[in-house]
């Protein structure tokens, strides 16, 4: 069965509603049960209008992976301890961040066209792969599968720097020679370094702060595949959890009486003082 | 549609998510955290496109399988966790 484009747009629209509501609803004590729910059911929406899209010609693997990654997501939200929520909401979301990685080089491989669609392909990758190595780093962290404490070298900002500026020379090289696949795995792997070397000098204790920012980072991700897509679903819905997520990580680093600065560079300065001079 | 209707949307609803929430009590931080995160999963939504039309190029169908399961681990899981996070708040 398929429906008018206009009809999904609409959907979409209703989804879009139903995620404002359920964000300001679960800011709330007496109403974030309910703003859970309507944030799921403009899931629902959203994603059964999406099945009857056109554009979809087969439906073997569309059903294997929602079955797949649908169980594989309840037994993981019923097993998990309540004592393990941070590191679990790490992984959830480095998932998503995975998620708009493969999505934008699928779209990639299927072919992408002019200066906008590959620049926020180039985007969504840089974005989305970072938040997926990130959360790793952080989940690893939480769950002390590596040590909690901060870990870094002296440079390693430098070395952030180089990844970041290399990544973005990268997409505009992308820009001028599209069909060159060596630079375009060469913004995955200098993103997937990135989330690394950015998230192992935090210490365990300000870890929740730094996943509200990769919660926020997947959002945008989200929202430049948007872009290459020509979804208005994922450009709005992203954009809202972007910019919520960055104001979240804000009040909580108020709560913590920190800065962000202080959060994402201070613990590096404890760590030795040679690290100071940088 | 036309890439500045795009960024006008893009704009606007960066917009609205920096007002939507103001005052959050501590309690919430976290299932606040993630619920937001469950709606990033939304990115299922391009994954379900992109899948579909993979035709015979095994590498997209590859990715679009990724893309599916990840993104449904992320929705499916997202929305449960927060409901479980909430129940255990109101029993207190």
């Amino acid at each position: 069965m398929q429906i008018a484009q206009h009809w999904i747009d609409i959907a979409y629209l209703a989804a879009a509603v139903l995620f404002v509501l359920g964000i300001k609803g679960l800011a709330k004590p007496k109403t974030a049960v309910r703003g859970n729910q309507m944030a799921a059911l403009g899931m629902g929406a959203a994603v059964v209008v999406t099945l009857l899209h056109h554009s979809i010609l087969s439906y073997q693997i569309l059903i294997a992976g929602l079955l797949v990654g649908g169980v594989i997501g309840a037994v993981i939200a019923l097993k998990v301890q309540m004592t393990s929520m941070p590191q679990l909401i790490a992984l959830l979301n480095g998932f998503g961040g995975g998620a708009s990685v493969a999505v934008a080089s699928a779209e990639y491989f299927l072919g992408i066209s002019g200066a906008v669609g590959v620049i926020s392909t180039g985007v969504a990758v840089l974005i989305g792969t970072l938040t997926l190595t990130g959360s790793l780093v952080a989940f690893a962290k939480l769950q002390e599968l590596i040590s909690g404490q901060s870990i870094g070298f002296p440079g390693m900002k430098f070395l952030n720097l180089i990844l970041l500026l290399g990544a973005l020379a990268a997409i505009g090289y992308l820009v001028v020679e599209p069909g060159n696949d060596l630079l375009f795995w060469g913004i995955v792997g200098a993103a997937a370094l990135l989330g690394l070397t950015l998230v192992l000098p935090i210490g365990g204790a300000d870890m929740p702060v730094v996943i509200a920012l990769l919660n926020s980072y997947s959002g945008l991700a989200v929202s430049a595949a948007g872009f290459v897509m020509d979804n208005n679903a994922l450009i709005i819905t992203g954009s809202l959890v972007g910019a919520s997520g960055l104001i979240l990580t804000q009040i909580m680093c108020k709560a913590m009486n920190r800065s962000l600065a202080n959060v994402l560079f201070g613990s590096m300065a404890e760590g030795g003082t040679e690290i100071d001079a940088d | 549609m036309d890439f500045v209707s795009q960024l006008t949307l893009f704009v606007l609803a960066i917009f609205l998510g920096v007002e939507l929430i103001t005052k959050v009590p501590p309690t919430l931080h976290t299932p606040l955290m993630s619920g937001t995160n469950a709606i990033s999963g939304i990115i299922l939504v391009g994954a379900l496109l992109a899948a579909g039309r993979a035709g015979d190029s095994l590498l997209v169908s590859v990715l679009g399988f990724i893309a599916v399961a990840l993104a449904a681990i992320n929705v499916v899981g997202g929305f449960m966790v927060t409901n479980r996070m909430l129940a255990m708040f109101k029993r207190k």
